[in-house]
């Protein structure tokens, strides 16, 4: 009762921006606080939105009866989105994660709305007082996929499944490719792009396709395992996504960027209950433990150590990956020696660098 | 192109288009019995989680592609009863057939993520499939590429050269004049939709058994809504089904491969393009108005009820 009344006697005098914590802690004496999450995807799709929810389940787990969670899954990028936001925010849920990056602008139109309740974009960069935005960087991955495709490919040409060119996709593409030549300064890389971030069947064409034209690694920036099925198929290797597909071609996977969302939301949801949450623009990567590598497998041990000690440099900050001297494909060099690439730049990526064949349209 | 190259791209085209084939058949006969089905989608996501969930179960890949069958066949009587016994429209009750067959599919599959099942295997003919591209590309298929094209010279055998398919397209041009002559409207209509739903199913273990070897929700990922296109595409007749579905899987085959080799093609235009495609179709067909009914069954998606 007295939370109450001193929960009262705040919003009375200091007026709606002590209004929020307030509510917060009076919300966690009472109840536990609610926390939703808005899936782009099925939880299902063994990808994507399945490691986001085993993030969910990794702060439900941490944090007990402090929280309930919830999540609406398949939520398209669209004005209906914005719908599912705005019922989540007035069923009473205080803070709201939201994983796509199509949902950014009804996303900042629902926080705004809600100065009350707390917002979260996955991928995004738009950000207000009760809007944070949150992302991995998964191009650290790729780099790792990349060293050790220069090892395992005897032609010194892969083949990219990609959805759409996106800069995150294109980061990728170059983040990958850097690998590659940093072990096979000749080493090329094909791309097919899909346009969809989930369609088996497409990928799997796709990376048909791609081995068809003499690509004899395949690696992927779709969501389903069907590329790495053709892979085992075809009788070479390939890479997961998102998560560890070890379990759909076992003689195949090398490894597979993991993402791991649960320290990071169990992190932001302890900081909402303690009142103490702040908007930030987070981009964590193996340093923070938001990304790791599958187990590598199907690998020499030498190639295995190679990678691991890949994982411990970029960890550490010593290889930054972006770093000049870049060239583009037509030579000009578009990163001097001795520059590491700004994350602004890096975010807005759309050079492609020098080895990569086909063009962005 | 050396031949090892044109092999497997054609190879990738037959195994694109199999399954637009195999759910497009079915609604083929369906309309042709005048009933518009817009549920091949659902049909098709249910057809594959019952067959990736036999499989899974018994050992039995084949075991699956029957479960399938069965499944999109029974889930498919949902739709019969409410459009044919209880009159419903059939374009609404097509949708709402399309979004439950998804949600069904989604909850039965919940536990079938992430694993893996026995998948569908190539038939090997002694000798024959060791020619060089026509071992691979004639006798080195799964059965149910061999099945759709069965299924498609039946269907035109059917239609055209005997007297229940005749009677089934008198059912889908008049049902009030084959009423009249004495033929069950009803009761007909109901085995095309029965039809129609088994090879829904059957498409859908096609791509949870075969050619994505996987269960996951969006396992159709629009085929189901492909098909229904081609059908219209085709205006009604088999063959030009059969070189429609080649046509869309090979479109789509072949603008992921020019992309491989460096042609700048925008792969949203290529997702558009079935659709685009039939659009063009219907209004060149549609030029001569006289043709176009001829084809088009002329009750489709018209409800029946027997006046005395």
């Amino acid at each position: 009762m007295t939370k109450l009344t001193r929960r009262g006697f705040s919003t009375v005098l200091g007026g709606a921006a002590l209004a929020a914590p307030g509510i917060m802690r009076a919300a966690r004496a009472d109840a536990p606080m609610k926390v939703g999450f808005v899936y782009l995807g099925p939880v299902g799709d063994f990808g994507w939105t399945y490691q986001h929810d085993v993030g969910r389940k990794v702060a439900q787990k941490a944090l007990g009866a402090e929280i309930v969670t919830s999540y609406v899954e398949n939520v398209p990028e669209a004005p209906e989105c914005q719908a599912v936001f705005e019922s989540l925010a007035s069923s009473g849920h205080k803070l709201i994660f939201g994983t796509s990056f199509g949902y950014m602008n009804y996303m900042v139109k629902v926080a705004g709305a809600h100065p009350d309740v707390m917002f979260e974009h996955c991928t995004g960069y738009k950000d207000a007082a009760n809007l944070a935005t949150y992302n991995i960087r998964f191009y650290q991955g790729r780099y790792v996929q990349g060293v050790i495709a220069g090892k395992m490919s005897k032609a010194g040409l892969a083949g990219y499944v990609g959805s759409v060119p996106v800069p995150e996709v294109v980061m990728g593409m170059n983040a990958f490719l850097l690998g590659m030549q940093s072990v096979n300064k000749a080493a090329k890389l094909k791309f097919i792009m899909i346009d969809s971030w989930y369609d088996p069947g497409k990928e799997g064409d796709a990376a048909k396709a791609l081995i068809d034209q003499g690509c004899d690694l395949i690696t992927q920036h779709t969501d389903s395992p069907a590329p790495l099925q053709v892979a085992q198929s075809r009788g070479i290797k390939g890479f997961g996504e998102s998560t560890d597909m070890y379990s759909f071609a076992p003689g195949t996977e090398l490894t597979a960027n993991v993402n791991e969302w649960g320290g990071y939301y169990t992190q932001r949801i302890k900081l909402a209950l303690a009142g103490t949450w702040k908007t930030t623009d987070t981009w964590g990567g193996f340093d923070v433990g938001m990304l790791k590598m599958a187990p590598f497998r199907n690998m020499p041990p030498d190639v295995a150590a190679l990678a691991t000690q890949t994982v411990a440099d970029i960890s550490s900050g010593k290889n930054k990956i972006f770093t000049g001297p870049l060239t583009d494909q037509t030579g000009k060099v578009f990163l001097p020696a001795g520059t590491t690439m700004d994350d602004g730049t890096l975010s807005g990526l759309q050079t492609l660098v020098a080895g990569i064949e086909g063009q962005l349209s | 192109m050396n031949l090892y190259e044109i092999t497997s791209f054609v190879l990738s085209i037959i195994s694109a288009s199999t399954p637009l084939l195999l759910a497009a058949s079915g609604e083929l006969v369906t309309e042709r019995s005048g009933v518009l089905n817009l549920g091949v989608e659902g049909m098709m996501l249910v057809g594959a989680i019952a067959g990736f969930a036999t499989a899974h179960a018994t050992g039995n890949a084949y075991l699956g592609v029957v479960a399938a069958m069965v499944a999109g066949a029974v889930i498919s009587m949902i739709f019969a009863v409410l459009t044919l016994t209880l009159l419903a429209n059939q374009i609404a009750t097509g949708l709402a057939l399309t979004i439950f067959g998804h949600g069904f599919a989604a909850l039965l599959g919940a536990g079938y993520v992430g694993i893996s099942a026995p998948t569908l295997p190539k038939i090997s003919v002694p000798l024959l499939s060791e020619i060089p591209f026509f071992g691979p590309v004639l006798f080195q298929q799964n059965i149910l590429i061999y099945f759709s094209f069965v299924v498609l010279f039946g269907i035109a055998w059917f239609l055209r050269k005997t007297h229940a398919g005749l009677i089934l397209r008198a059912v889908g041009d008049s049902h009030d004049a084959a009423h009249a002559m004495g033929y069950s409207v009803i009761p007909i209509r109901y085995a095309a939709i029965a039809f129609g739903g088994g090879m829904a199913g059957i498409a859908g273990a096609y791509l949870s058994l075969y050619y994505s070897p996987l269960w996951s929700q969006d396992l159709a990922a629009g085929r189901g809504w492909i098909a229904l296109a081609l059908v219209v595409f085709s205006a009604w007749r088999p063959f030009w089904l059969l070189a429609g579905a080649y046509l869309f899987g090979g479109i789509t085959y072949l603008s992921l491969y020019l992309q491989g080799l460096g042609v700048p093609v925008p792969s949203p235009l290529i997702s558009a393009l079935p659709y685009v495609g039939t659009v063009v179709v219907l209004v060149l067909i549609s030029r001569d108005r006289r043709r176009t009914r001829l084809n088009q069954p002329a009750c489709l998606g018209k409800s029946f009820h027997a006046v005395a």
